[in-house]
């Protein structure tokens, strides 16, 4: 773990009091022109990508891309192993019989694509990531209960202590904080 | 314009997001209820009876079964369809009824999908030590080997093991997803170090940005996508196990839908009895209401019809066809000597879930638990009939035999409740049981125009 001098201002944090508040304070901080900043919430909130002008999430297309791999591979083992590695013939049929080789391609494309999607999610998330400057917060373990926060990260080009303290009490925010070891 | 449809509210009560949080963790962190404990006990007892059956199956042999020719599947197969059918349930919970927009599901899909895990937990046992030699039981998996050998693809029974292994994995993950949040709630909780690190670790760092939830809500969008197929592929292919061979009474187009159809059915008998006994241990009927109980009611009442249909089906194809074989096969199941399982499984299959027609009694909870705990029952018998009747009668009368089980297929299939027990009620006492993150979703303050000026009553927009 990398020991931070105390005192360092990784960030501030600001509570508001529900959904609505935290997607409309989500939209000026949007407008302001802040980059690095997030909105925490105990469940996922409806509309607040376009509130944060987030694009959709591009994990669809890697799991797309995981299942064809695996469905692939896992055809190809059936055709390896029984038409060059271990040639058998079973009652008669062709040796690459494709109809009897369906439910195990749909099972490795369904494993596959089942495990990128958890790790692909997890991937993109930065995740697992055990610290955080926004855990130096006291406040912020209700950020799993039924707080709603904004956190605006100190390496934000727009990011002044005094400034960026002084926005978010005026869209709203209450209990700002610091981010910082103490 | 027309009137606004109100339905009924999903949770009863007054709820608010903290005290869904402090509700549902409170179960696992109080100290647990004395019914749990005795629960517990008897549960690590029926274990200990399946690590005995087991152990002296290994030291012995399967000739300790009542297996023997021509009935060389016996209860062994019977408990493992049976259990890996309960298993859909929570899959079609979780992913089905998550892409209906089904928004009840949210109080009761991550009990069922634990149910789903153990279940199949306890089906994987019984192929594994079916084999005789078990040590041996990776031979089904396509490991390159010293023997330059390759399983047999073109059979029905290593579809198998991809289908069931893929899908347990897949729902454990599926699980997992839907657990981190909530695995989060549990670490921002933790008073105690030990629980500090274990949930931090499980939680994986979960801070709840909005930034983690537009791939975690799509992450979990795909996959319930991709366990929606699985609903219907992994039962379809069991049935093939039967369809694929050539005899009487398996060897039928019928046995995948029927089988599918079966395995909900059976899933959500069992969904209820569990449900029905953790709302009352641990206090919960406000957040599992009778509501969700009924929808689930009205779900068996669909596929315990459909089931019928199949039983009713089966003898019309068998007159239809022509063939004497077929035809004989199932006069013999209605009237041969296994007549009294046939029976058993028409009276619970199909007439008790006939209650369910009625408002009153879909919605008493007496009523609902005993007929889930006979649909329970039916089912086994379903899988039973199956297996034994077609095999103690096969084409050559000089074969016929009529089969029992011995008290080690008893034992076996008695300690597998064990298994499944000791695992759900540990579930219970340690893991969030109810989705937290998505109940909360269903309460009108969840909506982001909930109190806002132009909002209308109910907080719902079009």
């Amino acid at each position: 773990m990398i020991k931070l001098p105390a005192g360092n201002v990784l960030g501030l944090l600001a509570r508001f009091d529900s959904p609505a508040a935290l997607v409309a304070a989500a939209e000026k901080v949007r407008d302001a022109g802040y980059k690095k900043f997030d909105c925490h919430s105990p469940f996922p909130i409806h509309s607040m990508d376009a509130a944060m002008g987030l694009k959709r999430s591009p994990l669809g297309w890697i799991v797309g891309l995981a299942a064809v791999v695996g469905a692939s591979s896992g055809l190809g083992l059936q055709w390896f192993a029984s038409t060059v590695d271990y040639p058998l013939v079973i009652s008669g049929k062709p040796f690459f019989s494709f109809q009897a080789y369906v439910p195990v391609t749909f099972g490795v494309g369904v494993l596959l694509a089942a495990t990128t999607a958890l790790v692909g999610m997890l991937a993109l998330n930065g995740l697992p990531r055990p610290f955080h400057p926004v855990f130096y917060a006291e406040q912020f373990s209700k950020a799993s209960d039924d707080g709603f926060f904004v956190s605006i990260e100190a390496d934000d080009p727009l990011f002044d202590e005094e400034r960026t303290t002084q926005f978010l009490i005026s869209i709203g925010g209450g209990n700002v904080e610091a981010l910082c070891r103490d | 314009m027309s009137a606004p449809i109100t339905e009924t509210p999903l949770l009863t009560g007054k709820h608010s997001f903290s005290g869904i949080t402090a509700k549902i963790s409170g179960i696992a962190e109080r100290k647990a209820p004395v019914p749990w404990y005795l629960a517990l006990g008897a549960a690590l007892s029926l274990l200990l009876v399946l690590f005995g059956s087991i152990g002296f199956l290994v030291f012995e042999g399967v000739g300790i079964w009542g297996v023997n020719n021509p009935v060389g599947w016996g209860w062994a197969i019977v408990n493992f369809v049976w259990w890996v059918g309960i298993g859909h349930a929570g899959t079609l919970i979780s992913a089905i009824l998550f892409l209906l927009r089904q928004r009840w599901r949210t109080s009761i899909n991550r009990f069922a999908e634990a149910m789903t895990l153990f279940a199949i937990s306890c089906a994987l046992i019984f192929p594994g030590i079916h084999v005789g030699r078990m040590w041996l039981a990776y031979w089904m998996f396509p490991i390159p080997n010293q023997m330059g050998m390759w399983p047999n693809f073109r059979s029905p029974l290593l579809w198998d093991v991809f289908a069931v292994s893929t899908y347990f994995i897949a729902s454990l993950l599926f699980w997992y997803t839907g657990l981190i949040p909530d695995l989060a709630t549990f670490r921002d909780r933790a008073k105690i170090k030990i629980k500090k690190v274990i949930f931090g670790i499980l939680a994986m760092g979960w801070r709840g940005g909005n930034r983690q939830w537009r791939h975690y809500e799509l992450a979990y969008l795909i996959l319930a996508g991709i366990s929606t197929p699985l609903v219907l592929s992994v039962h379809s292919v069991v049935s093939t196990d039967f369809a694929v061979s050539i005899i009487p009474g398996w060897h039928t187009t019928i046995f995948p839908p029927y089988f599918v159809a079966g395995a909900i059915f059976s899933g959500f008998a069992m969904v209820v009895t569990l449900t029905i006994i953790a709302r009352k241990i641990f206090n919960i009927g406000d957040i599992i209401t009778v509501n969700h109980l009924e929808k689930m009611n009205k779900i068996i009442l669909l596929t315990g019809s459909m089931v019928g249909y199949a039983y009713g089906i089966e003898f019309f194809i068998a007159w239809y066809s022509g063939n004497m074989y077929e035809q004989f096969t199932f006069i013999n199941r209605a009237f041969g000597n296994y007549a009294w399982a046939y029976w058993i499984m028409i009276f619970c299959n199909v007439l008790v879930p006939q209650v369910f027609w009625f408002k009153r009694l879909r919605r008493s909870i007496p009523v609902m638990f005993i007929a889930s705990i006979f649909i329970n029952i039916g089912m086994w018998f379903e899988r039973f009939v199956i297996v034994v009747s077609s095999l103690s009668r096969d084409f050559l009368p000089a074969n016929w035999d009529y089969y029992s089980p011995s008290i080690w297929d008893i034992s076996t299939f008695i300690g597998s409740f064990g298994l499944f027990f000791t695992l759900f009620l540990l579930f219970i006492r340690f893991l969030p049981m109810i989705s937290m993150a998505e109940v909360k979703t269903v309460l009108p303050e969840a909506d982001p125009h909930h109190g806002v000026a132009h909002s209308r009553p109910g907080g719902r927009h079009d």
